[in-house]
């Protein structure tokens, strides 16, 4: 079964940045890349439990704010100590201006 | 959550203040943060490599020219104001450049970071590896008794180890400890409490090629029958180790331990620009602790613009020093004690509710 979530609109997130997105005590991460594509990962870190998207968002790599640990946000590839343990993504497509969610169940 | 503690610290990871730690709550715990906006925020954490590439350029090449200065007028007096130059940027400066760049923030090219982070390891005598790790560990848990690898002043204070260090003495000798004990395949019990299992391997190999290194220049030494070789290599991190040790104990000492403030638990200093250029900004301590996301080259522009929510900082080394060493000699008769920073009317209060029952013990 597949399940698209309403997580946002596209102009709620600046290009090269991120955004939180909680759901059913859940917290996503939402990207929007340089070349205005749209990715979701989860939301905490998988060194520690910090969020994602007060971290920086550089190409196609989000920076995590507390240890700088680096992931591809496109991938989910952890790129590297601190973080060892890779993240994970969801399907994202945008619809009418608004960002969709996949989350598999 | 209980700050207190019932008797004299247990600084060992893996002893009895660690675990309570954890089951306070002090371990991993969130922290507060100034607010800051996203926008603002965004501005100060982008990345430049102009400002480190510069400076790196600075450091390494005023390091060969006197470095050759010294080896040239080596066997006279003439020698000694060079090395003495060359030491500080080699044991001193190379303690910011590991910090910085093993926090990847000093360039926006990960190579450069990885390059100059593994140059200023060797240099001040920490395994990139190890030290990685262990400096995670510092944010999370930043002066949690039992939990923060990097305390370097514990309660209380030990004062003929602080100044051995200023000459780099205890340090350098558990670092070539842990050198000799990593290369021949051991990583110790508290190390495991912070490297993760399949990263270990790294740390071995590393030791391994300093070992090498080491071996290779002690036996240039013996060759030469000088102790030359060495005076470049190594003994830097001896003669040279004052500066990092005199604007390192700054940044925590004297303060609270057991807090979930940075603005309880470090101490930002402002200071002259050869120091600052030395210590690449990191006397902007609590702005750091706060938001390691900022490069050194923003530390400023963060200070000024969250200045109105942080103790005042300290004008200068001197004033850091003046406030820090009565409280290092209080702590030698109650442990308990700490200096309690005052906020401006501008900042928000500390949370008690955390703090409070610290703040009692000190009084005590
Ligand atoms: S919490 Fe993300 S790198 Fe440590």
């Amino acid at each position: 079964m597949s399940d698209w979530i309403e997580a946002c609109t596209a102009d709620d997130i600046d290009e090269e940045d991120v955004m939180r997105f909680d759901h059913e005590g859940r917290t996503f991460a939402i990207y929007r890349s340089p070349d205005d594509e749209f990715f979701a990962t989860d939301g905490l870190c998988t060194h520690e439990h910090i969020h994602l998207a007060d971290g920086l968002v550089m190409d196609d790599i989000i920076e995590c704010p507390k240890h700088n640990g680096r992931f591809n946000y496109k991938t989910g590839q952890a790129k590297g100590a601190p973080v060892c343990v890779n993240l994970r993504t969801y399907p994202v497509k945008v619809e009418a201006g608004k960002v969709l969610i996949q989350l598999s169940q | 959550m209980d700050a207190i503690l019932p008797a004299a610290r247990d600084y060992s990871l893996i002893g009895r203040d660690s675990q309570r730690a954890v089951e306070t709550g002090l371990a991993a715990a969130e922290w507060y943060h100034t607010d800051v906006s996203r926008k603002e925020m965004k501005e100060l954490m982008r990345r430049d490599d102009g400002p480190a590439i510069r400076d790196t350029a600075i450091w390494l090449s005023s390091m060969v020219v006197l470095a050759v200065l010294g080896v040239v007028l080596w066997g006279s007096i003439w020698c000694v104001p060079f090395f003495l130059a060359y030491g500080v940027l080699y044991g001193s400066a190379s303690d910011s450049r590991w910090h910085e760049c093993g926090h990847g923030t000093a360039f926006k090219t990960r190579w450069m970071n990885d390059a100059v982070y593994q140059i200023a390891c060797f240099m001040i005598m920490r395994n990139p590896v190890t030290w990685r790790w262990s400096h995670a560990r510092h944010h999370t848990d930043t002066v949690i008794v039992g939990r923060d690898p990097e305390i370097a002043v514990m309660r209380p204070p030990d004062l003929l180890r602080l100044v051995l260090n200023f000459f780099g003495i205890l340090d350098a000798w558990h670092a070539v400890v842990d050198m000799l004990r990593n290369a021949a395949g051991f990583v110790s019990a508290e190390e495991k409490t912070f490297i993760p299992e399949q990263e270990q391997p790294k740390a071995v190999r590393i030791a391994r090629i300093w070992l090498a290194i080491y071996i290779a220049t002690i036996a240039l030494a013996l060759y030469m029958g000088s102790i030359l070789p060495l005076v470049l290599i190594g003994l830097p991190r001896l003669y040279g180790a004052w500066h990092h040790v005199l604007t390192g104990l700054l940044q925590h000492g004297g303060l609270a331990d057991n807090v979930v403030d940075h603005r309880l638990n470090s101490r930002t200093v402002l200071m002259n620009p050869v120091s600052r250029f030395i210590y690449w900004n990191m006397n902007y301590h609590v702005e750091h602790h706060m938001f390691p996301m900022v490069p050194y080259h923003a530390l400023p522009r963060l200070h000024a613009m969250i200045r109105h929510d942080l103790p005042a900082p300290n004008p200068g080394i001197l004033d850091g020093y003046r406030e820090m060493l009565p409280a290092f000699l209080r702590q030698l008769r109650n442990e308990d004690y700490y200096l309690r920073r005052e906020l401006p009317l501008t900042a928000k209060p500390y949370r008690d509710e955390f703090h409070g029952e610290a703040a009692r013990a000190a009084t005590q």
